[in-house]
């Protein structure tokens, strides 16, 4: 996007003035992250962590294609190959810890980005397709970093692969035929593996893709802010280069030092201890969990015990999946023309008293056994869950009646003395 | 279908009453043409996902059940999966048989679940059909679930001593695999 008050790119001498009439890349990035860039002024620490994304996005894929060279994908070998890297190769064990823990700080910024964007409801008009977008890397994600936790071979690999590739076998009818297309097997074994391997490489480009797709929407409107007033006018914006380069720069200083700080001090402490011990297809794991960015979606899966019409494995099934596509409806389900919670006195109340404490409860059920409380607390939470997106969020949102917005970005961070905002001879355009 | 012919200075364009001209048609078949082939690419291009030849050839496997002392379980493997044969003691025989099935998810006799002759052999695969996990029970020692036959840790199904589904999310008993006894005491599945 460019606000009529950004800057032009000037090419400084003969290199870039050459290469701007032939393929104006220097002009794209000035565009895009630079000084032509205005973004509102009044960005939160909320609004670092897309970049963060995108940070642990190229760290999983430098990382990855690193542990590609000396792993190999087949049953017999796959263990020791991870264990090989992590004994003999030069700093492999940096690059295993990097990687691994890499998809859990991914999982964290990512998030907390969504629920930034759930709070000062960025899926709003016009930002309907970044969200859309985002969704889809979502999803993305999950798929690729279930692909990659299968592919050590250990105890939680093999099950996990099992459990999941099993919910596909839930759908009627074709759902049996699908789980051995997917496994090429009627277990997880070699074919499962080896395909699991091509596709954890393809998907990171795929996501690629369409992080490119998500940021050029986000560039049409420009980034939300807090207050969730659009961009009046030029006092309300910053050039993205260097203010934000250096607030990004600085956020993403203090998520290293935490990133590396689990990868240097405890990088098992995001694991499961049982995925260091040999795929084994004839013994379950006692306790067996996926990775901790699932939980609360497994939560949701196994909060259905009872068979309804459909039994209940489907309705588990049918749960998870919706439970992340119903984001999909959101721009649509929340009618309220006011983005930001911070001036919505219902929805905030259900925002940080519903749907957070949902996601708590949802979270510790996911990670715990199947058993009383956790059962019934996550039916509670998953019900709760629905319930928000499906029914509270569209009544809240027509029934509420919105505090006062700031006049502007501006006012929000200024005051309201308009002279000193929009300068002695403007008069607002209200 | 009445054709009207439109003659023009040096070509002849035949149009059917709705204005549909004979050429249209071309486009219908290049578009169809390229659709076949479009599906002929895809096709391969799936199924070469599904199982191959080297796994679809899973042959049988023979277990000698001779062993199994009554009250004890085997681990097989059958197509790379668990195979559990299990010898019931008589009271667990009795158990199973009183068990009432009106009030099972999943009726089934243990008479329908065993081989005529052999109603203490107990042979299913050890694939709980809620997940795929491996249920406990058929080792020493192993927890057996509140009916004394299985007990799948991942989500909690419990499975009485003919293998039938009695409690938790699993919607069917423990899958009886196609089997025969060879001899008295070879049984061949698959």
């Amino acid at each position: 996007m460019s606000f009529p008050w950004a800057r032009e790119y000037q090419p400084s001498n003969g290199f870039t003035r050459f290469l701007d009439e032939k393929l104006p890349l220097p002009r794209l990035v000035y565009n895009a992250v630079g000084a032509g860039y205005p973004v509102p002024r009044n960005l939160s620490y909320f609004w670092n962590f897309g970049v963060l994304a995108g940070v642990f996005l190229m760290v999983q894929i430098v990382t990855g294609i690193v542990l590609a060279m000396h792993y190999a994908a087949n049953a017999q070998v796959a263990f020791a190959t991870t264990e090989h890297i992590m004994r003999n190769v030069n700093w492999g064990w940096l690059m295993r810890y990097a990687h691994a823990n890499g998809a859990s700080f991914f999982f964290i910024v990512v998030y907390i980005h969504i629920f930034r964007g759930l709070f000062y409801s960025s899926y709003k008009a016009p930002r309907e397709m970044i969200w859309l977008l985002g969704v889809v890397i979502f999803l993305l994600m999950m798929a690729t970093a279930f692909m990659g936790y299968v592919l050590p071979w250990g105890q939680m690999s093999f099950w996990g692969a099992k459990v999941i590739t099993g919910l596909f076998g839930a759908i009627p009818l074709v759902g049996e035929p699908i789980q051995i297309w997917l496994l090429g097997g009627f277990a997880p074994d070699n074919a499962a593996l080896n395909r699991f391997f091509s596709l954890h490489f393809l998907l990171p480009f795929v996501i690629l893709g369409v992080v490119i797709l998500h940021i050029w929407a986000l560039h049409i409107p420009g980034s939300s802010n807090p207050t969730g007033v659009e961009v009046k006018s030029e006092s309300d914006t910053v050039p993205f280069h260097p203010y934000y380069t250096a607030k990004d720069g600085f956020g993403l200083g203090i998520a290293l030092l935490a990133y590396f700080a689990l990868v240097f001090f405890l990088p098992n402490a995001l694991g499961h201890p049982d995925n260091y011990i040999e795929a084994n297809p004839l013994s379950t794991p006692a306790h067996i969990v996926p990775e901790w960015y699932f939980w609360p979606f497994y939560a949701i899966l196994r909060a259905f015990t009872v068979d309804f019409i459909l039994p209940a494995k489907l309705w588990g099934v049918i749960a998870m999946f919706s439970a992340i596509l119903l984001w999909f409806f959101l721009p649509w389900l929340d009618k309220s023309p006011v983005r930001s919670g911070h001036y919505r006195p219902m929805f905030r109340k259900f925002f940080w008293f519903g749907l957070i404490p949902a996601m708590i409860v949802l979270f510790i059920c996911g990670g715990a056994p199947a058993e009383e409380p956790y059962v019934m607390l996550s039916q509670i939470a998953t019900a709760y869950y629905f319930l928000h997106f499906l029914v509270i969020l569209p009544i809240v949102s027509s029934v509420e009646k919105p505090e006062p917005l700031p006049y502007s970005i501006t006012e929000a961070v200024l005051g309201s003395d308009k002279k000193a905002v929009l300068g002695e001879n403007t008069t607002p355009a209200v | 279908m009445a054709d009207t012919t439109a003659t023009a200075s040096n070509e002849t364009v035949t149009t059917t009453e709705d204005g549909i001209r004979r050429r249209d048609f071309l486009d219908v078949a290049a578009i169809g043409a390229a659709g076949v082939g479009g599906l002929a690419v895809v096709y391969p291009l799936v199924s070469q996902m599904a199982p191959s030849k080297d796994v679809l050839a899973a042959s049988t496997t023979e277990v000698d059940v001779s062993a199994i002392q009554p009250g004890q379980a085997i681990k097989a493997v059958f197509r790379k999966q668990p195979l559990f044969v299990r010898r019931l003691t008589p009271a667990e025989v009795a158990e199973a048989n009183s068990a009432p099935l009106s009030a099972m998810r999943d009726p089934q006799t243990l008479e329908e679940r065993t081989k005529e002759g052999h109603n203490d052999m107990l042979v299913t695969m050890g694939v709980c059909t809620h997940l795929g996990c491996v249920p406990l029970g058929a080792a020493e020692g192993e927890v057996k679930g509140e009916f004394g036959g299985y007990f799948c840790p991942c989500h909690g199904s419990h499975y009485d001593t003919a293998g039938r589904i009695r409690k938790g999310p699993a919607p069917t008993n423990l899958e009886v695999p196609e089997y025969e006894f060879t001899s008295d005491t070879v049984i061949q599945v698959g």
